[in-house]
């Protein structure tokens, strides 16, 4: 590669940031100008390692995040480029540690709003050095058939249309990276295309001048004529002229400098870009104007006819014979991003989920379809989440009263049950609440907190077969099963259990009918008479009263039954208690309590004294 | 953006409280000063500042302009009683002054009053800044315009990758100043280090002197690069980055500055003319500035009712904000002649913008003004190119069939500025 030269159709590049769509944009212009190996060697991303997955072509491929400039460097001493996308906070740093490394030659500065000391000294320390900063604040720039910046040049459908995968005859730089691609868009319009093009960035001292790269296109033979597009404010134009005047730039340059408004302008306006600020006469875009048509540059009337000037300039060139065939290349198809495709509805595919509940992709996220904000203010509460959540209903105040009612009941039962038990041996075991409380509500099944669905299955079975309360007993005793939700140790008739009582009532008052609970009565008054304690107890209350409730909420019975199978009323359980894991935990961490081990005298030791020999 | 001015009042401060950090030697810079806006209680100042009573004054703007004794608004050894009544007198007012750069007219709404210095000497010193790096200005001959006299400027060049230690300050100054050199050259050291680093761009005293064998700046001019203000918003203390003056920030200008403010996006809006008929809604610093020249160019920049940019991909309310911004301005009223508006949605091909994205806040906006924008009688002419563009201009195209507007749009097979001239003069494409 000669001195005059940033890039080829080797040049291997570090993307500092976790730019990846930027990257993947890099390689596909990379594989439409069919080079023979990606662009981008790798990332340069501080926060993290690992590696980026991007497509070569229809192949993915793997990037790797290296963690530093001379991690990168190291792996990779064939990348003498670094695509700079660190924030203005931190662009000058890494610029200057990329700078010192011998390996990188050239450095593009994306961030807009670098200081402007920071950029001074940059450009300084790269000239001494002989390398190449482009920016800041700049989109890069591209040089067809060989590297593409970043995010220069567009989409690929642009690079396509603008042929900016093979090279033309002409260099062109611009001040504004948002009018570089503009500016291909109207060369390659009028001539046959780029050869390079770049923009040196808004800011008042860019690294690198106009000047700077029209001075590479001057000694490079395959560029035939050059374009430029310039700015009003700064006086990087005059060292144009200065250079054409000591026969440093030959070639044709069409050159428009915009601003021509400003006089038009109260004072003090600031336009888009920081360098473009007039504060004297000849810094204005007239001034400069003329001062180049004057040096012989072929200067526009307006930037209206710039396209007509540059095609002028091209076809006498054209007539002399000057301008060589560009041979055109059969470009490779770069496949349609699935992304794109389905934006412009070309293509299809089964989706693998579903969900009927709720919905994050909006503006606001949803509960079955109730935006969260509404959910807050039209006091849906915890039931009314649960309503809308589990059952997908905007359930009446009465279903979600009784929920929240649930919840409350089955908060805690004190530590001596086996989920409490197990969480607090976990916590004293030293692990996390996530640990403890999933080591308690392991244990929730059919034998603790599990009656609530047997209560609803149970009772259920022998209403919906018409059995009269006895021939229900009956019948579950000739299978040998234990009715569930029937029982207590300590209450009885005569000792209500409070917590039923309080369910019982509120269903009596609210729901419109409890054809279960009425059921589940009848059936305690005949168990109750064989012995005092048989009563129904918390869980039966909730199995049954669930049942009842979704009756009253006009769900079919077969969709109950679906409901009870899947564990539905548990769930009304462990939401509830794992409250009360957590209360055990806190006080576990609180109390500072330290491991749990089982005293001797609590276990049965009944050991053999040899084992059963087995020949 | 970049270099922007900042009051007197505000540089001093700075100096007199960060100078100290940057020599060993006791240089300290004396100052005696406050800065009285509209709502400054005048009567109630003494209290805080007991010296007003006790010196003589120096009172003047200090709204980041020049020239302020040649525009007779310099109000120099005077008491607080004289000063009261000078600075009643003239806040408030509109006045029109005369600077190098032509006539600006605004309102004076600051003044700095300071303590007054008896002096002989004035002396001009300035630090100033370029690619290659800063130089020092100084000349013994200040206090009157530089340009007149720079033949009596000595300067010292500093080198972007050096340090002011590596040179001969003192050398440098003109051999006349004597024994007081050695001083000078301190402070200009030190003023030299903080300035680079406070991130000065721009920085000037004409002119200065020594009273008492002390260093006393009469008139400073600084500017500072806004872009450093996240490494010096401590070392800035507060210092604020006026507009400049007769620039009045109208209700819609500072809206859309708030909103540039709030995001990494670029929105920027100025109005020219609210009467104008060409209303201009461009993609792109540098895009926004080519649409203007083009108005111009025409011969149409009476009618150019506002310059404005949005880049960086704004969101969808951001931009439906901004051009609501707009479409609000160049719907208030009619052409008192009857003729049509013009607003310009104007791009080059964008680089990496989503196109279709950021117009649909365009769109969202042209709808709810849609009425409004019949009555005014505005055409609506759109080109722009880059990412989804296919599916912008066709929503574009759609919109106005729904609302029945007339909109005409156009891709990057045209070129950029071609709507202009179809729109202002009905030339065909």
């Amino acid at each position: 590669m000669k001195e005059y030269e940033l890039f080829d159709k080797n040049t291997k590049s570090f993307i500092y940031g976790s730019q990846s769509t930027a990257a993947q944009r890099m390689l596909d212009f990379d594989y439409l100008s069919q080079r023979e190996e990606p662009s981008v060697v790798g990332f340069i991303t501080p926060e993290g390692g690992g590696y980026f997955k991007l497509f070569w072509g229809t192949k993915e491929i793997r990037l790797p995040r290296f963690r530093s400039v001379k991690e990168a460097t190291e792996a990779h001493p064939e990348a003498d480029v670094m695509v700079n996308f660190a924030s203005e906070r931190s662009s000058a740093d890494s610029t200057m540690e990329a700078l010192e490394a011998d390996t990188i030659r050239t450095v593009i500065m994306i961030a807009e709003g670098v200081p402007q000391r920071d950029t001074r000294k940059i450009a300084a320390y790269a000239k001494k050095h002989g390398k190449w900063v482009i920016g800041p604040a700049t989109v890069g720039g591209i040089k067809p058939g060989c590297f593409k910046i970043g995010n220069a040049a567009g989409t690929i459908q642009n690079i396509s249309d603008t042929k900016l995968y093979r090279p033309g005859s002409v260099g062109f730089v611009s001040v504004s990276g948002g009018l570089s691609n503009e500016g291909y868009n109207i060369v390659s319009l009028n001539t046959d295309g780029v050869y390079e093009g770049y923009a040196v960035g808004g800011d008042v001292y860019p690294a690198t001048t106009l000047l700077d790269h029209l001075l590479r296109y001057e000694k490079n033979p395959k560029i035939k004529m050059m374009v430029s597009l310039g700015e009003l404010g700064g006086r990087d134009e005059y060292e144009i002229v200065e250079a054409i005047k000591e026969g440093k730039l030959t070639k044709p340059l069409v050159m428009w400098v915009t601003g021509t408004c400003s006089k038009m302008l109260p004072g003090g306006v600031q336009f888009g870009h920081a360098g473009a600020k007039s504060d004297s006469e000849d810094t204005t875009a007239e001034a400069k104007n003329k001062a180049l048509k004057d040096a012989g540059v072929v200067v526009p009337e307006s930037f209206d006819d710039y396209g007509e000037k540059i095609k002028e300039t091209f076809e006498k060139l054209k007539a002399e014979g000057k301008i060589e065939e560009v041979e055109e290349p059969t470009v490779p198809n770069i496949p349609m991003d699935y992304k794109q495709a389905v934006a412009e509805g070309i293509v299809r595919k089964p989706t693998n989920f579903i969900s009927t509940i709720c919905d994050e992709t909006g503006e606001v996220h949803n509960y079955c379809g109730v935006p969260i904000d509404q959910v807050i203010k039209e006091g849906y509460g915890i039931g009314g989440v649960l309503g809308l959540l589990w059952f997908k209903k905007n359930m009446p105040q009465y279903a979600r009263d009784f929920l929240e009612l649930v919840i409350q009941i089955v908060a805690d039962h004190g530590p001596a049950v086996s989920g409490a038990h197990n969480t607090i041996v976990t916590a004293r075991a030293g692990k996390t609440l996530i640990e403890s409380i999933v080591s308690g509500i392991l244990t929730i099944g059919p034998r603790f907190g599990g009656a609530v669905n047997g209560a609803a299955k149970h009772f259920s079975w022998g209403k919906e077969n018409n059995m009269a309360p006895r021939e229900f007993i009956t019948a579950m005793k000739a299978k040998n099963i234990r009715i569930q939700g029937i029982g207590h140790r300590i209450h009885s008739v005569d000792d209500p259990d409070v917590r039923v009582e309080i369910m019982v009532e509120f269903a009596r008052e609210h729901f419109p009918k409890t054809p279960l609970l009425d059921y589940a009565l009848d059936v305690q008054k005949v168990t109750t008479m064989k012995k005092n304690t048989l009563i129904l107890n918390v869980d039966g209350c909730i199995g049954v009263l669930c049942v009842d409730l979704l009756k009253n909420l006009d769900y079919p019975d077969a969709e109950i039954k679906e409901m009870i199978e899947m564990g539905f009323f548990n769930a009304l359980f462990i939401i509830g208690r794992t409250m009360g894991f957590m209360g055990h935990y806190f006080d576990q961490k609180r109390l500072k309590a330290g491991l749990y081990r089982h005293p001797w005298d609590d276990i049965l030791y009944d050991v053999p004294n040899k084992p059963e020999k087995v020949e | 953006m970049a270099e922007k001015g900042i009051r007197e009042f505000d540089a001093k401060r700075m100096i007199a409280k960060g100078l100290a950090n940057f020599t060993k030697s006791d240089l300290k810079l004396e100052t005696k000063q406050v800065l009285v806006s509209p709502d400054t209680d005048l009567d109630g100042l003494v209290g805080e500042y007991s010296w007003l009573e006790n010196e003589k004054l120096v009172a003047k703007p200090d709204q980041l302009f020049g020239k302020r004794g040649k525009n007779n608004l310099l109000f120099v050894n005077k008491d607080w009683k004289e000063v009261k009544s000078w600075i009643k007198k003239h806040m408030n007012k509109e006045v029109t002054i005369t600077q190098t750069t032509g006539e600006t007219t605004g309102i004076l709404t600051h003044f700095l009053v300071e303590k007054f210095f008896p002096h002989k000497e004035e002396y001009y010193l300035a630090i100033t800044t370029d690619r290659e790096g800063d130089t020092i200005h100084f000349s013994l001959k200040g206090g009157v315009d530089i340009e007149e006299v720079w033949d009596s400027v000595s300067t010292l060049k500093i080198p972007i990758l050096s340090t002011i230690d590596d040179l001969d300050v003192a050398g440098f100054l003109p051999s006349e100043l004597g024994d007081k050199a050695e001083e000078m050259a301190e402070f200009i050291t030190a003023l030299y280090k903080m300035a680079v680093d406070y991130h000065f761009t721009y920085l000037e005293f004409n002119p200065i002197t020594f009273v008492d064998g002390a260093i006393i700046p009469l008139d400073t001019v600084a500017k500072l690069d806004d872009y450093a203000s996240y490494q010096c918003a401590e070392k800035w203390d507060g210092a604020a980055f006026p507009s400049s003056f007769g620039l009045k920030g109208t209700k819609e200008e500072q809206y859309v500055s708030e909103l540039d403010e709030r995001t990494g996006a670029s929105l920027k809006l100025t109005v020219l003319n609210p009467e104008g008929r060409v209303w201009t809604l461009v993609a792109g610093g540098g895009a926004s500035v080519i649409f203007a020249d083009t108005v111009t160019d025409l011969g149409y920049a009476k009618e150019l009712a506002n310059y404005g940019e949005y880049s960086g991909n704004p969101t969808r309310e951001l931009t439906y904000a901004y051009t609501k911004t707009i479409l609000k301005l160049m719907t208030e009223k009619k052409d008192p002649e009857g003729r049509s508006k013009f607003l310009i949605i104007g791009g080059g091909i964008a680089n990496f913008t989503d196109v279709a994205k950021t117009f649909t806040g365009i769109i969202d906006a042209i709808e709810e003004y849609s009425e409004a924008l019949k009555k005014t009688d505005v055409k609506i002419f759109v080109r722009r190119g880059g990412p989804n563009y296919k599916e912008g201009l066709a929503n574009m195209r759609k919109m106005g069939k729904k609302l029945g507007l007339p909109v005409e749009v156009y891709g990057p097979e045209t070129h950029m500025t071609k709507i202009v001239s179809i729109a202002l003069q009905g030339k065909e494409v």
